[in-house]
């Protein structure tokens, strides 16, 4: 109860556009939660720490150029990055430096399937996708 | 940000220097299509269209799933979107002032695919290859590494 009333307040309190791109983050969490169960019933809640090795695994099924998430986002989310093949600055991926981030469902799912290949030589499965996503919210 | 690395300023420092009054001539339009910059902006800077000609960026737009060894596939309604736009500006339908420059070196009915093999883009860019290696540049198409004003069309 209290819990709620807390909530209640901080929501409040916070500016509405934030609160826009809070709800489409969820929607796109909640979507990528219901594939997750979907392709494995027993599937446990998306988990940051999860996400944070996802983000900071050493692959090597992808580009050489890019064996981790790290070598674009660099090992920091909260800093800008730099594109490895491209040169080109990459803005934060962390959310609370960063709130449009994980917002808009296409260029979500976009980026995904581009950056796993590279990275991982394959695509992402729902899961890891919530659970990247997740990490970089409570960043 | 990082700051500049000596090489950088340096290079910032002479392209500072070499702007005389001619920069009309030597603007090249901008990409201006919201498609175009959001999906060729996200890699690497939107490159101006005047950079090549229509075939180039028609074959191009073509074979995106394989783009420099990149997947940049994207879906037809928007690959019509773009190449429509690119072709409509580009260097042989702009043909004047830098794009026409840029022009004068490509063969007839060549499709060159990097505008950083075109002899105007070699000529201009002799540097030490410690210049290339610096680790904000990366690569050669990175110009607005450089060009501040690279996105807008000014490379003075
Ligand atoms: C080759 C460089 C590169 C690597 C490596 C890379 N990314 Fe990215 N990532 C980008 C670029 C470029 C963007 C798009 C530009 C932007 O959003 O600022 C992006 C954006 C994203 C987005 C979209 C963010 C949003 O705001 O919607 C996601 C999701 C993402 N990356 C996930 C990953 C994951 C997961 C990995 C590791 C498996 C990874 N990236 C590795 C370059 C990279
Ligand atoms: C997934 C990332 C990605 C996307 C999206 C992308 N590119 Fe590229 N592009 C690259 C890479 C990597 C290179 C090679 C860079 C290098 O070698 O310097 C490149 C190179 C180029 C070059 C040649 C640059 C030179 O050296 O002169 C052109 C022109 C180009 N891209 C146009 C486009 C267009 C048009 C689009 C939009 C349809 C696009 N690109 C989208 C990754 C991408
Ligand atoms: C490593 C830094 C660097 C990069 C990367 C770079 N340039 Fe340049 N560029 C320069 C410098 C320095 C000059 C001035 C050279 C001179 O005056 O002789 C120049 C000159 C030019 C000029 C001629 C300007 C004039 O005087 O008429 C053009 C056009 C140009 N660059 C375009 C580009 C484009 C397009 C790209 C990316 C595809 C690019 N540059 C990438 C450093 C760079």
């Amino acid at each position: 109860m209290i819990r709620r009333l807390m909530l209640a307040v901080a929501v409040a309190a916070l500016p509405l556009a934030v609160l826009a791109t809070d709800a489409r983050r969820d929607a796109i969490l909640a979507d990528y939660a219901a594939k997750s169960r979907a392709a494995d019933p027993s599937a446990p809640a998306f988990s940051a720490q999860r996400g944070e090795t996802l983000f900071r695994t050493k692959w090597t099924g992808g580009d050489p150029r890019t064996a981790s998430c790290t070598a674009c986002h660099t090992a920091d989310p909260r800093v800008p990055g730099q594109n490895a093949k491209t040169g080109r600055p990459i803005e934060p991926v962390a959310v609370s430096v960063n709130p449009k981030r994980f917002t808009d469902p296409a260029t979500v799912e976009k980026q995904f399937t581009r950056d796993c290949r590279s990275v991982l030589g394959r695509d992402c499965t729902p899961f890891e996708k919530g659970n990247y996503i997740t990490f970089m919210a409570g960043q | 940000m990082r700051p500049l690395t000596p090489t950088l300023a340096l290079l910032a420092a002479l392209l500072l220097l070499a702007s005389p009054a001619s920069a009309g001539n030597d603007w090249m339009p901008p990409v201006r299509d919201a498609t175009v910059q959001k999906e060729c902006g996200t890699c690497h800077m939107a490159f101006q269209p005047g950079f090549l000609p229509a075939r180039s960026w028609t074959h191009l737009m073509g074979s995106l799933a394989d783009h420099f060894g990149e997947d940049a596939s994207l879906p037809d309604d928007k690959i019509a979107i773009i190449r429509a736009y690119l072709t409509a500006n580009a260097g042989d339908v702009v043909n004047q002032g830098r794009a026409a420059r840029y022009m004068q070196w490509v063969a007839p009915g060549g499709t060159p695919q990097r505008i950083t093999e075109n002899p105007d883009f070699l000529r201009k860019h002799h540097f030490a290859d410690s210049v290339w290696k610096d680790p904000k540049v990366v690569t050669k198409s990175n110009c607005a590494a450089c060009h501040s004003g690279a996105e807008r069309g000014l490379y003075k």
